[in-house]
């Protein structure tokens, strides 16, 4: 695993002095916190920090071919090192160590670009083309590493994280304010966009090519997550489900290749009590399981991770999450996630990751993704029953299903069921737009906009985040089955940009954890997308193909649960007499001002509301971590954040050329 | 007994204060739900606050967007039921 960090300067000139690249290094160690390595060559300079998972003696970074005319830094894996490092090796490559990153230089020399086709992996690095003085950024299909990257002082900076890119004092601290926009519309900003002007992101199966001479940045997309128009009528559940199986399993088997135990969280649900059970089933080794709980009784799930961890007999640790837990470590969370967010659910996992970190452990496996792409949300089931209540507007008995549907949400259980139908058939007719699925959810959270302060307001004039995000959609949208097209929905406005990110890989990072997502073999999600829209949720029974395919190996009560969203505290965790002390004072009228997004007297209001009320409704807990994040987000990033203050790392080993490989 | 200002204001007050945090305003026809002032849980703490202010009980089958979907149509409603502002205790 890794933090990758560097730049290339397109005006002849020396790109990065060592202070900053030792400040961006030392700004990345808690994603590589053993070593460091550092290349230098003209205009390009290349900064790894490493965490080791393979070849923990031999595989130091910066890497080098053959004969040194391209140089490679990565984060994350290349599952299927081996395959490719004896296909290679028969075609007479010769390699330096036994590190699955180094086939990534060996691909290129063969194929440029394109080598990012043949690999299976989770990935985020920096290639640089010496012959051509050209450098390469390229990201895994679906997002799973982070790779951040912008132009200041006529160079290309590029980094793991932005607080990295922060460390040159020629980047520029900018609040956008449409990202602000996107974050209080979808729950996060729109792929290739981050909080800053002028700082963007790779997007997920996506690659970045910059020239020495100044051609460039030009982004060219590799992979994209597609359904097919025409659904395939051929085989039965019982055919995708065989396979589904199969590619599970080889799934889990590619990513429990490190020199490291592999451990696994357990949520409690059939996601990761699947993935937990595929590896006990084909590994000889004491699985150990991790999980968190909670000591509200609304979100905890204590009951069925132990079910599930009895099953397997594995080695099950705990951590409790207490509410005043969230309040304790929410703002070194907005540190990783480097952006706010609108809900708490990344801060139980960054206490989980710190119990992974105590017990010794660097990788675990986890069950993100199944939910996106073998249709396990309820957003879609709600699109299906608005949709069928569409066709007959009339009917007394189709709006009841809507009912079932948010079982678990404490506010739904006392509505009317008229006020409830109300609702949902808000634009229900609007069944031609691509976006149906998600337009209430969309529409319900832009109303915590009613925060912003005058000056944002006025700022972002008539400004319609819609256009943007239609630009990023696939063309053929319209044309997939309905399903499809919330599932589509879901992975580029939520997975990609949120999930993988804040609840993810940043969370994990954190505490120097890699996290690996079987569900996202590139296979998997695209056998998934092949599987007929009907059999993915069978009526209303979500991720039937995954249930069929794995029910053999987990308990009846763990595949049969009802869905039950993962959710976290928020105004337990930031309200009443234990609140922490930092909420008072960044909500204060002051702080709000001065950080100018929100209106004081509205933040004073929405505070006072949710100290008081004792049941406080979804949309004012998502407007209260909202403000609250902002704040501490501009808090760490914008007013405090000084690069002439922070710390150079001292552990860098700087690679030299000028050790060609010898033929062995 | 015809619904008076007095009643209408309070229900406006409480609706900008309660939904808008004081940042805007809603016309008392305005459709709370069409206009994205609240969603449908937010009806709850509209039942609350009726009963609450006007000193009268909702029944389950009167939460209806015919009756808590606007300002005035609180105020019809709450007029209707015989309400009045509940004068706190000196």
């Amino acid at each position: 695993m890794c933090g990758i960090a560097g730049a290339l300067n397109v005006r002849g000139m020396a790109p990065l002095d060592s202070t900053t690249l030792r400040r961006m290094l030392m700004l990345l160690r808690h994603r590589g916190p053993e070593m460091a390595g550092i290349y230098a060559d003209g205009p390009v300079a290349l900064g790894h920090a490493r965490l080791s998972i393979i070849d923990l003696a031999g595989g130091l970074q910066p890497l080098a071919n053959e004969d040194e005319t391209l140089w490679v830094i990565v984060n994350g894996e290349v599952f299927n090192y081996v395959e490719l490092g004896e296909e290679l090796g028969r075609r007479g490559h010769r390699f330096r160590t036994g590190s699955d990153s180094e086939v990534i230089l060996h691909l290129y020399e063969e194929l440029g670009p394109a080598l990012l086709e043949r690999l299976n992996g989770q990935y985020a690095f920096a290639l640089w083309d010496a012959r051509r003085q050209r450098l390469m950024l390229g990201r895994d299909r679906l997002g799973v590493r982070p790779l951040f990257y912008t132009m200041a002082g006529g160079s290309l900076l590029f980094a793991s994280e932005i607080k990295a890119l922060l460390a040159d004092p020629r980047v520029r601290r900018q609040p956008a304010l449409h990202a602000l926009d996107q974050i209080f519309t979808y729950w996060a900003v729109l792929p290739g966009r981050t909080m800053f002007e002028g700082i963007h992101e790779v997007p997920a199966g996506h690659y970045l090519l910059m020239d020495a001479d100044g051609a460039g940045p030009a982004l060219t997309r590799y992979w994209a997550h597609r359904y097919p128009t025409v659904e395939d009528d051929g085989a039965d559940e019982d055919f995708y489900a065989v396979r589904l199986r199969e590619l599970l399993v080889d799934a889990v088997r590619l990513r429990l290749r490190a020199d490291v135990p592999v451990g696994a969280y357990l949520s409690g649900g059939l996601d990761s009590s699947a993935i937990a059970a595929i590896i006990r089933h084909y590994s000889p080794n004491r699985l150990q399981t991790f999980s968190v709980t909670f000591d509200d009784k609304a979100f905890d799930e204590r009951m069925f991770q132990q079910r599930m961890a009895r099953h397997l007999g594995t080695a099950h640790h705990i951590v409790e999450c207490r509410r005043e837990d969230i309040g304790e470590v929410f703002p070194d969370v907005i540190w990783h996630t480097e952006t706010p967010v609108l809900r708490t659910a990344p801060a139980p996992l960054f206490l989980l990751s710190a119990l992974v970190r105590r017990h010794g452990l660097k990788v675990v496996l986890t069950g993100e993704g199944a939910d996106e792409f073998l249709a396990g949300y309820n957003i879609f089931k709600e699109a299906m029953v608005r949709r069928f209540w569409a066709r007959e507007l009339t009917s007394r008995s189709r709006p009841l299903l809507l009912r079932g549907l948010y079982d678990w949400v404490p506010d739904l259980q006392g509505t009317s069921q008229a006020y409830l139908e109300a609702f949902f058939k808000q634009g229900i007719t609007e069944t031609h737009d691509p976006t149906y699925s998600h337009m209430l959810r969309w529409r319900n959270t832009a109303r915590l906009k009613r925060l912003f302060s005058t000056e944002v307001r006025e700022a972002l004039g008539d400004y319609d985040s819609a256009r943007e995000l239609c630009a990023t959609l696939d063309p053929d949208l319209s044309s997939w089955h309905p399903l499809s097209q919330a599932q589509y929905l879901e992975t580029r406005t939520f997975l990609e940009p949120y999930l993988l990110s804040s609840q993810g890989d940043r969370v994990a990072m954190a505490h120097s954890v890699e996290g690996r997502f079987p569900f996202l073999d590139h296979r998997v999600v695209e056998l998934a997308g092949r599987i007929p829209a009907r059999m993915r949720l069978r009526g209303l029974d979500e991720k039937h193909i995954l249930k069929r395919a794995v029910r053999d190996l987990l308990p009846p009560d763990i595949w049969q649960r009802p869905k039950q969203p993962y959710r976290a505290p928020i105004c337990a965790a930031f309200c009443g007499p234990d609140a922490p002390e930092y909420v008072a004072a960044l909500l204060a009228p002051d702080r709000v001002a001065q950080a100018g997004f929100f209106n004081p007297v509205a933040v004073s209001r929405l505070l006072a509301k949710c100290q008081s009320s004792a049941h406080v409704g979804e949309n004012d807990e998502m407007a209260l971590v909202g403000v609250l994040s902002t704040q501490l987000w501009y808090d760490a990033f914008v007013k405090r954040f000084d690069a002439q203050t922070l710390h150079e790392r001292t552990d860098v080993i700087t690679v030299e050329a000028g050790v060609p490989l010898v033929a062995v | 007994m015809t619904e008076d200002l007095t009643t209408r204001q309070t229900i406006h007050d409480f609706v900008v204060s309660t939904f808008l945090f004081d940042n805007g305003d809603v016309a008392d026809d305005a459709s709370l739900l069409g206009e994205g002032i609240m969603d449908s849980t937010g009806v709850l703490e509209l039942v609350l606050f009726v009963e609450e202010t006007f000193g009268i009980r909702v029944a389950d089958d009167e939460i209806l967007p015919e009756n808590f979907d606007s300002i005035a149509r609180i105020a019809v409603y709450v007029a209707r039921k015989g309400g009045g502002l509940v004068e706190a205790a000196s």
